[in-house]
């Protein structure tokens, strides 16, 4: 048996490189060049520290995200609506922070109710999915814009904070539910450690468990599963349900460590639910992989900043990003040979 | 004198592994009907399908009317005036008949409804998915000859026709022929290649190994030069056992469109008991078997060993020692998956789990030991399905399914409960086995290998359903057979008592007994 | 009273016209077989063009050519990338709503905050749309190529083996299916709002890909689907002054209820109605 185990990685590397080549176009025709702009962006996240710190952050939710994800997606169950289920993460570790009377436990609670926040919200899709054979891409994808709506509706109606001047947001957590940060920097590390051992945990749950055994039969064969009685739909909703919740933890994360409040959508989220899905494409279907892949579109999002400030160019340019890069790879994915016996 | 209608001259196809067609020849003439005849896996389709346009040979040519020419789709083929009728139906099956006739032909912008029911037999306006496997093929010939073929190419037209069907279909062709239509007809079943044909070409193992008129042609030849020896005789079946194994009464069991497959169909089976049944495709089998097997709803009763089976999953079944060789086989292993996997798709949670892991390394010892044990040709066990050829799928099927729930070649293992097996024991408590097709598509050599398997279990006090279309296994292995028809299940009888023709009228329902 | 009615009544048509040019352009596609969920991508970048003509002062017939156009070569691409690639289709079709709608907001940039002096009228539009949906309703029923199409969707080997270039119906349908999306934006951005804002196309491409599933890929019921839409719209302009209700409730329900509509599809079995071979790629020799 011949498959060399780095050829893979090599013909994604060039999948990436394409990918930034044609997103240099889009560059060009906007009236940028190219090359300054990714030396910036290299700059920003590399050499710069305050930048890596930057990187860092945004790779802790997409660590969290893009692990469920990836699980999901190896169930065969597209969530796109990660970004709804990251705002619901938020409004219910807000809940928990903003309104229980003040216990230790009110942090591990805040992440508790985030993920089950999460979780509840990808529970129609799942749902629909299991039992009625609905394609789950667009009913998770409606649901983000509905949990947009909650929170501007939470934010500038009930839960309107008391002394808000211009921009709508809640009231400040207490002091002792925001989680710490390493020094100067916006890196909220419990999450990430939690993120970690997420993909650690998933990755031992699908190789070394009976029950990721049959999500990885029910991903690749449904007709095998079913013959092996494998109750698939139960395989499935449970996939939905804990990519749900590993969004919500994210969403939890957001709030708890880095706001410390509730905030418009866009501020609690910079489309990290969309950039998760690359993230989990990446993986491979393997969740130990996003600790390499989640700081790489983390990167590829904290350059995007840098191409917001330094290049006055919309914050679109990451949807640009992330389109083409999902592109590149699915078709390097289809054009890379496998070894497969065809004939008689 | 003319050159022939059509020719191949040296076609050779490789695949990855194997030569599927290693310089064949062949000729066709106007009005002749020709056989090609051949074990599965000799390559017939694959010649065939050169033919049509859908592969392209490595080497060789194909020329028509003398001329050569390159066939590069089947639109090409068509062009030329080659028509193929498929072993299975390609018709679009939620058309209509009418739909289905004129697609593809040149015509009006506008349908119009000026089609004549004509000679056809089949209601132009039906669904296509109403109809049965015979009429299907008999839209496919009627397409064929409207747009005027000069050449047939029937690709086991038979496989789906009971013997007054075949007949009739032999009739029809007689017709088809005798207008100057060539007709290639590809086969492994001798009695109508020697019923049919003016010539017969053989292929074996890719080869082209014979030719014969058929004047001189005689039963023994063709079976030598298909087989390359002498037929090993059949392996003798060891009576049943006394008792009770499995036993089925008033069976209902409705389709997916929700129409009844299978109307109050009862037997009992004795340990080590084989019960063949046979059908036209459609008569029901794979509601039954699904039935049985855990797969779908039924109404009546179906006790094993005694206790009923409604409402058991597959997995709670198989515990119980009741194994399923699906008829498909890509619905009985992952091809993304690898050997080890697949055998370990029925013992995950039971005899392979370790608390709340998988125990991975006696999955892959377990794993090597069944390679070596069923003789199925990969590198290892972690050898991906997909890279596997169909014997070879089918050998890791069995391989799981026949070692049942306790996997006892190893007379130390025990399932936990305290029960050990001894080694002779090789059936791991299976009980019973629902075998749909179990050598369909599977070269002789992993044929002969299968039918022995099934033997030994059967010896060994397994009970055995054995649904195929095959009836020379149906009779080599069955203790008794019963026939599917229309849902409806007659028989069984002891296999001595039903003839090849009453098991013909039997499977068309002409036969009142 | 009747006056109003009247008046609802138009605005709702004119509100559903996009979603139903786009779903008749997704049900030719779907009907081939192909999957397309990249419709909200081609509609920003079929604004965009349609707009950055106009804009320019030239003729409306020239901005909706331009439309047209780009619509179709972003579905080309999808068309490449799932048909001769044969990647995911549906993953496919996903990362082009994305790349569509950033490379429209990037490109677009440049227009915002500048109306259109000259917008086009709704009506020839409204019209098209009707005549779009009655005219491939026809072409699938009664005509050979549209038998052709609706073959290449439920059977491809089928259509193979009969001599029918399955590959390249299935472009031919992905093309028209773009043009459509194209044009559905060009209505966005000529008449209905006549200028440009990023993100313009809020999301009917996907409410489209839905109202496909709901009326079950038929054009006609696809009018009555879009209507139906386009009355909601309506109502949550109509709605939103008064005071009880949330605004936010009228912002999320097109997008809730298109959830609801795919549940109530989902109860009806309306899959069992999907092209057979609807988002399965096809190899010829394959089983």
């Amino acid at each position: 048996m011949t498959l060399r185990p780095l050829a893979p990685l090599a013909v994604y590397g060039a999948a990436v490189a394409v990918a930034f080549a044609l997103v240099g176009g889009v560059l060009a025709a906007f009236g940028a060049n190219p090359l300054e702009c990714y030396g910036a962006m290299l700059h920003a996240t590399f050499t710069d520290p305050q930048g890596r710190s930057e990187v860092l952050r945004r790779t802790i939710p997409l660590l969290l995200i893009g692990g469920g994800l990836t699980v999901a997606f190896r169930a065969g169950f597209l969530n796109i609506g990660a970004e709804g289920q990251l705002l619901l993460g938020a409004v219910g570790a807000a809940a928990v922070a903003l309104f229980l009377p003040a216990t230790p436990a009110n942090l591990p609670a805040m992440f508790l109710a985030g993920a089950t926040a999460g979780a509840l919200w990808a529970f129609p899709a799942a749902w629909l999915r299991s039992r009625l054979r609905v394609h789950e891409i667009l009913t998770t994808l409606m649901l983000t814009p509905v949990a947009e709506y909650l929170v501007v509706y939470l934010i500038n109606g009930p839960w309107r904070g008391e002394h808000v001047r211009g921009f709508s947001y809640t009231d400040s957590f207490p002091e002792r539910l925001q989680l710490p940060v390493l020094e100067g920097t916006l890196v909220h590390w419990p999450t990430l450690a939690l993120g970690a051992a997420l993909a650690a945990a998933l990755q031992l749950l699908l190789t070394y468990t009976p029950a990721g055994y049959e999500l990885r039969v029910v991903g690749s064969s449904p007709p095998v599963a079913r013959y092996a009685g494998i109750a698939i739909h139960r395989v499935v909703f449970l996939a939905g349900i804990l990519s749900g919740g590993a969004a919500g933890l994210a969403g939890a994360g957001e709030v708890a460590g880095i706001h410390h409040r509730l905030l418009e959508p866009a501020q609690v989220s910079l489309g990290y639910g969309y950039t998760a899905i690359i993230v989990a494409w990446l993986a491979r279907g393997r969740p130990i992989a996003v600790l390499l892949t989640a700081p790489l579109l983390g990167a590829i999002l904290a350059g995007g900043d840098t191409l917001k400030t330094g290049f006055n160019m919309p914050f679109r340019i990451i949807d640009v990003f992330s389109g083409t890069l999902l592109l590149c790879l699915i078709t390097a994915e289809a054009l890379w040979p496998r070894r497969e016996r065809r004939g008689p | 004198m003319d050159p022939p209608l059509l020719e191949l001259k040296g076609i050779t196809k490789r695949f990855p592994g194997v030569v599927a067609n290693d310089h064949v020849d062949l000729a066709l003439r106007a009005g002749e009907v020709h056989a090609l005849l051949g074990e599965n896996g000799a390559g017939k389709t694959t010649l065939m399908s050169i033919l049509y346009g859908l592969q392209r040979p490595d080497e060789g040519e194909i020329r028509i009317d003398g001329r050569p020419v390159r066939i590069h789709s089947p639109r090409e083929a068509l062009r030329l005036g080659l028509a193929l009728v498929p072993q299975h139906p390609l018709l679009v099956e939620r058309h209509t008949v009418a739909e289905n006739l004129i697609l593809g032909q040149p015509g009006s912008f506008f349908l119009t409804r000026r089609m004549r029911q004509e000679s056809l037999p089949v209601d132009l306006d039906a669904r296509v998915e109403d109809l049965s496997a015979g009429q299907k093929q008999q839209v496919e010939i009627a397409r064929a000859l409207l747009r005027g073929a000069r050449a047939l190419i029937l690709d086991e037209p038979t496989s789906v026709l009971a013997p007054p069907e075949v007949e009739q279909l032999f009739a029809q062709l007689a017709g088809i022929k005798a207008r100057g239509v060539a007709i290639v007809f590809i086969s492994h079943k001798l009695d109508e290649v020697l019923a049919l044909s003016d010539r017969i070409t053989v292929l074996r193992g890719g080869k082209k190994v014979g030719e014969r008129a058929r004047a001189e042609a005689t039963r023994e030849d063709l079976i030598r030069l298909m087989v390359g020896r002498d037929l090993l005789p059949p392996t003798a079946v060891s009576p049943p056992q006394q008792g009770v194994r499995f036993e089925v009464e008033g069976l209902e069991v409705d389709a997916d469109s929700g129409r009844r497959a299978v109307r109050g169909a009862s037997f009992t089976l004795a340990p080590g008991e084989v019960l063949g049944i046979a059908g036209v495709a459609g008569s029901g089998q794979r509601e039954l078997a699904e039935a049985l097997a855990g797969l779908r709803s039924f109404r009546g009763r179906v006790l094993l060993d005694g206790a009923p089976i409604s409402g058991c999953s597959p997995a709670e079944l198989f515990a119980r020692g009741l194994a399923h060789v699906p008829e498909d086989r890509a619905t009985g292993a992952v091809p993304a998956l690898n050997i080890a996997e697949a055998l370990a798709l029925r013992t995950y949670r039971t005899t392979l789990r370790r608390g709340s892991r998988l125990d991975l390394s006696r999955m892959t010892a377990e794993a090597a030991r069944l390679i070596q044990e069923f003789r199925i040709a990969a590198p290892g066990p972690e050898t991906p399905v997909r890279l596997l050829s169909g014997g070879n799928v089918q050998r890791t099927i069995l391989a799981r399914e026949l070692s049942g729930p306790l996997r006892s070649a190893d007379p130390r293992r025990d399932d936990g409960s305290g029960r050990t097996v001894s080694a002779d024991d090789r059936s791991g408590s299976l009980r019973a086995l629902i075998a749909v097709h179990p050598t369909y598509g599977v070269d002789v050599g992993a044929t002969e290998q299968i039918h022995r398997l099934l033997v030994e279990r059967a010896a060994q006090g397994v009970s055995v359903v054995l649904v195929t279309e095959n009836i020379d296994e149906l009779y080599a292995l069955s203790h008794r057979v019963a026939v599917l028809f229309e849902g409806t299940l007659r028989g069984p009888w002891p296999v001595a008592e039903v003839g090849v023709e009453r098991l013909g009228r039997l499977m068309t329902g002409r036969d009142a007994a | 009273m009747t006056q109003e009615l009247l008046a609802a009544a138009l605005r709702a048509l004119s509100l559903g016209a996009p979603l139903l040019i786009a779903a008749v352009g997704a049900i030719a596609n779907e009907r081939a077989g192909v999957v397309n969920l990249g419709i909200e991508g081609m509609m920003s970048l079929g604004a965009l063009a349609a707009f950055s003509v106009a804009v320019e002062g030239h003729s409306p017939a020239l901005a909706v050519a331009a439309a047209l156009a780009a619509g179709m070569l972003a579905a080309l691409v999808h068309a490449v990338v799932s048909l001769t690639v044969a990647a995911n289709s549906y993953v496919s079709g996903l990362a082009l709503a994305m790349l569509g709608v950033g490379v429209a907001g990037i490109l677009g940039r440049r227009y915002e905050g500048f109306p259109l002096l000259d917008p086009v009228a709704e009506e020839p539009f409204l019209v098209a749309a009707g005549a779009l949906a009655v005219g491939l309703w026809v072409f699938l029923r009664f005509t050979r190529p549209g038998l052709v199409l609706r073959s290449v969707g439920e059977s491809p080997a089928a259509a193979d083996a009969l001599g029918v270039h399955v590959t390249a119906v299935r472009y031919g349908a992905v093309a028209f299916g773009g043009a459509l999306a194209g044009l559905a934006g060009a209505f966005l951005s000529l008449s209905y709002r006549p200028a440009w804002t990023d993100g313009m196309s809020g999301g009917l491409g996907w409410i489209a890909v839905a109202l496909v599933i709901f009326v079950g890929w038929h054009p006609l019921r696809a009018v009555l689907g879009s209507t139906f839409f386009g009355l909601l719209y309506y109502l949550q302009f109509r709605l939103q002054d008064q005071g009880r209700i949330p605004v936010e409730v009228f912002g999320a329900m097109p997008y809730a209820l298109v959830v609801v509509a795919l549940a109530l599809s989902g109860l009806r079995k309306a899959r069992g109605s999907a092209p057979a071979a609807l988002g399965i790629p096809y190899r010829r020799g394959e089983r």
